[in-house]
């Protein structure tokens, strides 16, 4: 059923806030009145979302509505129309609440799911907010005395992610087939002193009520061609780290995967801008950094490649054409455990002193690699580092032959991840426009040779896991079976990227591709 | 969606007030009902307290120049909507004889609704017509009340035979005895007689109460005024045993 929504905010102090009986009992032409509907209702409300507020950014609200009987999950979309109302029962079918932080997979399978999962995909819902709803509902009727809206008053205290209070809100809800008379009530309302019309959700009233905002961000760095490259990049650098250290605390909580991997794109391109552009900043500063930072790397990269094991496990056992799920358990088993151990190892790692010391020196030594020479600015080094780093992963590229080795082509990757952050590092002294389109021609060749390197890593690593299984006696000779089926389908995989290799480097080399690479290069200086 | 009907050929035997109750204790339920009153009385238009009248009247809903969505009105109740009656009703039989196909009609025009609602009640006029005939057609089940007297079951049977020489969709024809007076000895064993020898009784039997005329007054379901009244408990035993004979599927949420 339909229904048209009006909201309002009640402005002043409490004790001299409007009154709202009056504003609808007054007034010329249609005659109103006010009845109680029910006894004033108290509201658990907690907001979910994922931690790079997923949800928010696709204009959606979940939320979960505890009352005195019953908690429900509802999903809102950007109106505050309600496309999703479940009761919150486990996916095991308990009515237990679901405890948060939780994946999709904690939810039974159903309309709220499934339009879940194309926003949240792997990442984990976790409340951005919770408060208390104080909500007393009345009727406002017409001189028959039938209900043709619904008001309610909502007043919200707020308790996570701080204590504050929200002004109340209003809410008109015309019955259905009386809009036209719910118009009039709100016409009367939004004339009224000190009712005003509520532009924002009750999510956004009650993170602005405690201070801090949706998809509350790191600020994005403006670069300006003149200015020191030392300043330019230690701006840079040091937004890299405030992505490292806000993903640390998920990562440790293995709330969800992509903490880690966020937590990882942040070293890499740390290591990559130290690499390719670390000449810049003050007193051999990247010499002394660059370990630490492949420290870092390798300290996470056990675990990351097991999640990627995991996460394509369903695909992969999906495919097999001889051998049957059943037989594969063992080798899934033994992916989560050795996943399990590899995570008690980062998190030693994480929780280390040296990782803290890294963190704490680097942030100190950036602030002051703010204050280094004037030159060279940061558009000379983003010039320069781009075009060497073109024309090396162009070079890298037309080396290749049918009988070049992997080796070639990890390297060409290597060079092409090199080339793509350094645009990506300096892209705000480019046009947007310019960028997206080298982003877009640098990535399909990048996803091919990506596809070819992950498929011969993970066929490697599927006879190292089989040895270690035998070794510990922990796989029968059919699961060995089905591991050689899914070694044989990622072989399978890597030689189709090889043969589309060809075409997508031909594309990335291109005349009019290189050109628009050299232009944004020439475009930095400027 | 489930279609239910409240008929009978004679007026003044419950119709209204079981479309009403049943829409009510439905709703309360959880599952999402319309009741479209096509009496030009307007009886259950009144209890709701809304206004007997359809914008271009019954012409442009039965002709499909206006959406039979569009006419709906929300009642006081959650999950209780009403298509309120209009005094053009009276004409519905030359309408639906102007109409393609007069008696798939109503079935046509509650289609688009499938997925708007898990039932739709009719509450028919009195008669014996096209408009009836459409709407046995529509029915999933059809709700006949009846006064227990000898004459009112020979009354059922006519209509049953009627129903059963349709050809394709029938409505499953469901009676039960409205107004029963505890005080007439005829009443009382007719009404304890008939469901044990008949499959097609309820045994649900909704008695003669003052309470229930009380609706008219009070405007609302005697269901959602008295819950603890005896007319509810038959009520709420009649629309258990109609829900489980139509097979409605317990509501989504």
């Amino acid at each position: 059923m339909r229904n048209g929504s009006t909201e309002f905010v009640l402005d002043g102090e409490p004790g001299a806030r409007p009154n709202v009986a009056q504003a609808v009992t007054d007034g010329t032409g249609a005659a109103f009145s006010l009845s109680d509907d029910g006894p004033a209702r108290r509201l658990r409300r907690t907001w979910l979302d994922t931690f790079d507020w997923r949800l928010y950014r696709a204009g959606l609200a979940l939320e979960q509505v505890a009352g005195r009987d019953t908690t429900e999950l509802v999903l809102t979309g950007r109106d505050g129309e309600r496309l999703a109302v479940e009761p919150v029962i486990a996916a095991n079918g308990s009515r237990q609440a679901v405890t948060w932080p939780a994946q999709l997979g904690a939810l039974p399978a159903g309309p709220l799911r499934e339009l879940l999962e194309p926003v949240v995909g792997v990442r984990a819902l976790l409340p951005v907010a919770r408060a208390v709803s104080r909500v007393r509902r009345q009727r406002v009727l017409n001189s028959d005395a039938k209900t043709v809206a619904r008001l309610s008053v909502d007043e919200m205290s707020v308790s996570y992610p701080a204590q504050a209070e929200t002004a109340p809100r209003l809410s008109v809800v015309a019955i259905r087939g009386y809009q036209a008379q719910a118009n009039r009530l709100s016409a009367r309302l939004a004339a009224a002193h000190g009712i005003r019309p509520g532009a924002t959700s009750p999510l956004e009233d009650a993170l602005a009520a405690a201070g801090t905002q949706p998809a509350g961000r790191t600020r994005a760095i403006h670069l300006t061609a003149g200015m020191p490259a030392a300043t330019a990049l230690a701006a840079i650098l040091t937004s890299l780290l405030d992505t490292v250290e806000a993903n640390v605390r998920g990562t440790i909580r293995d709330i969800d995967t992509e903490f880690l991997h966020d937590l990882r794109v942040g070293v890499r391109r740390t290591r990559s801008a130290l690499k390719l552009a670390g000449a810049a900043l003050p007193d051999g500063m990247a010499a002394r950094y660059r370990p630490g930072f492949k420290w870092l790397g390798d300290l996470t990269t056990p675990t990351r490649d097991l999640d990627v094991y995991l996460l394509g496990f369903g695909e992969m056992t999906a495919g097999l054409v001889g051998a049957t799920h059943a037989e594969l358990e063992p080798f899934g088993q033994y992916l989560h455990r050795a996943r399990a151990s590899a995570h008690r190892d980062l998190v030693r790692g994480l929780r280390s002193a040296r990782f803290s010391h890294l963190a704490n020196e680097w942030r100190h030594d950036l602030a002051g690699a703010r204050r280094g020479r004037k030159r060279p600015t940061v558009g000379e080094l983003a010039a320069q580092q781009m075009a060497v780093a073109q024309r090396r992963a162009l070079r890298a590229g037309q080396r290749i032959t049918a009988g070049s080795p992997s080796t070639d082509l990890h390297e060409l990757r290597k060079k092409c991840k090199e080339l793509r952050y350094l645009v990506e590092m300096f892209g705000s002294l480019h046009d947007p426009a310019q960028r997206w389109q080298a982003i877009r021609e640098l990535k399909a060749l990048q996803d091919c040779l990506g596809e070819f390197q992950d498929a011969e890593v993970q066929r490697d690593e599927i006879r190292a896991f089989a040895d270690r299984m035998l070794a510990e006696r922990s796989a029968t000779a059919a699961t060995l079976l089905a591991m050689g089926e899914i070694a044989a389908g990622l072989a399978v995989r890597q030689r189709t990227a090889r043969q589309e290799f060809d075409g997508r480097f031909a594309d990335f080399a291109s005349p009019p591709s290189q050109a628009r690479l050299s232009a944004l290069a020439r475009a930095a200086r400027q | 969606m489930k279609i239910f009907a409240t008929y009978n050929i004679k007026g003044g035997v419950g119709k209204t007030s079981t479309a009403v109750n049943l829409g009510f204790l439905a709703a309360s339920q959880g599952y999402r009902v319309l009741l479209w009153d096509l009496d030009p009385q307007g009886a259950a238009s009144f209890l709701f307290r809304i206004k007997p009248r359809v914008k271009g009247g019954g012409k442009a809903l039965i002709q499909g120049r206006r959406p039979v969505d569009a006419a709906i009105k929300g009642t006081d109740f959650d999950n209780l909507d009403l298509l309120p009656a209009d005094f053009t009703y009276r004409n519905l039989d030359l309408l639906l004889d102007e109409a393609k196909r007069p008696a798939r009609r109503l079935a046509s025009l509650l289609a688009p609704l499938e997925s708007d609602y898990d039932l739709v009640i009719l509450d028919c006029p009195p008669s014996i017509s096209l408009l009836s005939e459409s709407v046995l057609h529509a029915a999933d089940l059809l709700l006949v009340p009846l006064i227990p007297t000898t004459l009112s079951v020979r009354t059922l049977d006519q209509l049953t035979d009627f129903v059963g020489g349709f050809n394709g969709h029938r409505p499953d024809v469901f009676a039960f005895f409205s107004m029963v007076d505890r005080r007439k000895r005829l009443h009382t064993q007719i009404a304890h007689d008939l469901p044990q020898e008949r499959g097609d009784f309820a045994t649900a039997a909704i008695p003669a109460l003052s309470v229930i005329e009380q609706m008219s007054v009070r405007r609302a379901p005697v269901t959602a005024f008295a819950p603890r009244s005896q007319a509810t408990q038959q009520y709420a035993a009649l629309w258990q045993e109609a829900r489980d004979r139509a097979g409605l599927a317990a509501p989504a949420s």
